[in-house]
């Protein structure tokens, strides 16, 4: 990064954290928070219409989709995060790649599972092993929002299906004098006011995913928990900035990190909230009437 | 349809690339100097790094590197995530009944145990050693007591902070550590365990195998492997 860093260790302290803080490995770890923010900018509306589909189904009328909807919901909060995690990726990628493999060489003879192996033709491998290293981590961010969606999918859907059950009856009974069928009812009186119910509980799923974000590892995306204890691990005179076991210091920032995302993600909620609660029948929506009174 | 439109997605996305030339993805764990790490630039580096550069350049194969998790390492490799695995990986029986290795790039390597305790009793101590290593396997067969990290850094860590009596890994692991702490020191004697380091290789993958083992005879013909040996393991055996 700095001219002066060709040789560490000739250097003082200051000039040596200076080249360290900004060495190839702590550049990865600073864009791994990027890639955090990004997972959790991503997965969160993605999950947020899982949960809506879900929650939707399974108050549904079609007795089949109900039942889907009600088997997604249980089923999913039923299994523990990290089976579901392990689960969903290699599912995916094998399945989608057992359907290229049909599609694109039908005229292969040898079996796909053979013993141990797992072995499609080259041209059905997803990604292509020729493609750059970028796909591939594109490839294996795609199936993590894609395992996240789900599961946290199914969470937003029992608060969404509560929050439907909170909009007082009252409402979707003048809904119905009025004239509005089944449909208008439910777009235009119940959706738009049922968040004010379901925000608390997907304010507490957010947190939950914010926290979940170490798991991405386990799906080979290099996240900051990967890095931090990398980077932190005793270093031997074989790397140009050896030092002892830092990893409380590099977990330590971890938690300023999370704390502090905690209290931006805690402000903008409370901003929701109370946008959300103008003209609500309920004890919010009630103190911000006579506070304008 | 949502998985649809993905795979639809992928296929427009990577069906540009070129098919010309095999690409053969090496995984390794980056976490064993000197034998493969991240260094600091945070590239791949190591004399497995070297090695597997050197081979895939006789082998005219374009290679590239992928790190994984060592838990998952052989899992990954048999569900075609890449190709090879090219890990500080000792050849055992356990190993071949899963996958195929080539033939050794590296002597039965000695595995050595480091304490901060002087004259250490093994048979009734405390030992850390790598999940699914074996150096773990052998702990339990001289019935000390084991006990299992996820990463090679954790299980010197452990003894560091007093949490176990001592460590056990390849030899060329430790020696660089216990060179740089006057507390660490070897206790007892060399181990000599496995049968020397390999590629592992999906056993459907007979190919391949045969291109990596003429690449490491090639190695081991013209002496540049026990050059590499020299450079990267001093003190241990070469061919």
């Amino acid at each position: 990064m700095f001219a002066f860093c060709t040789d560490p260790a000739t250097l003082d302290t200051l000039p040596w954290f200076a080249c360290y803080l900004t060495n190839g490995k702590h550049m990865a770890f600073y864009a791994s928070f990027g890639t955090v923010l990004l997972l959790l900018a991503i997965t969160a509306p993605v999950a947020l219409l899982f949960g809506f589909g879900g929650a939707v189904a399974s108050r549904s009328r079609v007795a089949p989709l109900r039942w889907f909807g009600v088997g997604y919901t249980s089923m999913v909060r039923g299994i523990p995060d990290i089976a579901f995690f392990l689960f969903v990726p290699i599912a995916l990628d094998q399945g989608l790649e057992w359907l290229r493999h049909h599609a694109r060489c039908p005229d292969w003879s040898e079996p796909i599972r053979r013993g141990n192996d797992f072995v499609v033709c080259d041209a059905a491998k997803l990604p292509l092993s020729t493609a750059d290293a970028w796909v591939h981590d594109a490839y294996g961010f795609a199936t993590a929002v894609v395992a996240f969606a789900v599961v946290f999918g199914a969470f937003a859907a029992n608060v969404l299906s509560g929050a439907m059950q909170a909009v007082p009856r009252a409402q979707m009974e003048t809904a119905e004098a009025y004239g509005m069928s089944r449909r208008q009812a439910f777009w235009r009186i119940l959706v738009p006011q049922m968040w004010v119910y379901a925000l608390p509980g997907l304010s507490n799923l957010w947190q939950i995913l914010v926290k979940a974000t170490p798991l991405l590892f386990l799906l080979g995306v290099e996240d900051i928990v990967y890095w931090a204890r990398e980077l932190g691990g005793a270093k031997t005179t074989i790397f140009e900035y050896p030092h002892p076991d830092w990893r409380l210091w590099y977990f330590l920032f971890l938690l300023v990190f999370y704390l502090a995302l905690t209290q931006a993600s805690e402000t903008v909620f409370a901003r929701i909230m109370r946008r959300l609660s103008v003209g609500q029948a309920t004890a919010a929506g009630d103190a911000l009437r006579k506070a304008a009174a | 349809m949502k998985t649809l439109a993905l795979a639809t997605a992928f296929a427009a996305l990577t069906a540009g690339a070129a098919m010309a030339q095999d690409v053969v993805r090496m995984g390794t764990e980056g976490a064993y100097p000197p034998y493969n790490f991240i260094n600091d630039a945070g590239e791949i580096d190591g004399f497995e790094r070297e090695l597997g550069d050197e081979l895939c350049a006789r082998a005219e194969l374009t290679c590239e590197w992928v790190t994984n998790d060592w838990d998952s390492i052989i899992p990954n490799l048999v569900s075609g995530n890449y190709d090879t695995i090219i890990a500080g990986m000792s050849i055992t029986p356990e190993r071949e009944e899963v996958i195929d290795f080539t033939q050794p790039y590296s002597r039965p390597d000695p595995s050595a145990v480091a304490s901060m305790i002087d004259g250490l009793d093994l048979s009734d101590a405390i030992i850390a050693a790598q999940t699914g290593t074996i150096q773990a396997g052998y702990v339990t067969e001289i019935g000390a007591t084991l006990v299992e990290f996820a990463s090679p850094d954790e299980t010197v860590a452990a003894v560091r902070n007093g949490e176990v009596d001592a460590v056990i890994a390849d030899k060329a692991f430790l020696e660089a550590i216990v060179a740089e702490d006057p507390d660490l020191m070897f206790v007892g004697e060399d181990i000599l365990l496995g049968g020397g380091m390999g590629l592992g290789i999906r056993e459907s993958d007979p190919e391949l195998k045969a291109t990596f083992d003429a690449a490491i005879q090639s190695m081991k013909d013209d002496g540049s492997l026990n050059a590499l040996i020299e450079k990267w393991l001093p003190g241990s055996a070469t061919f």
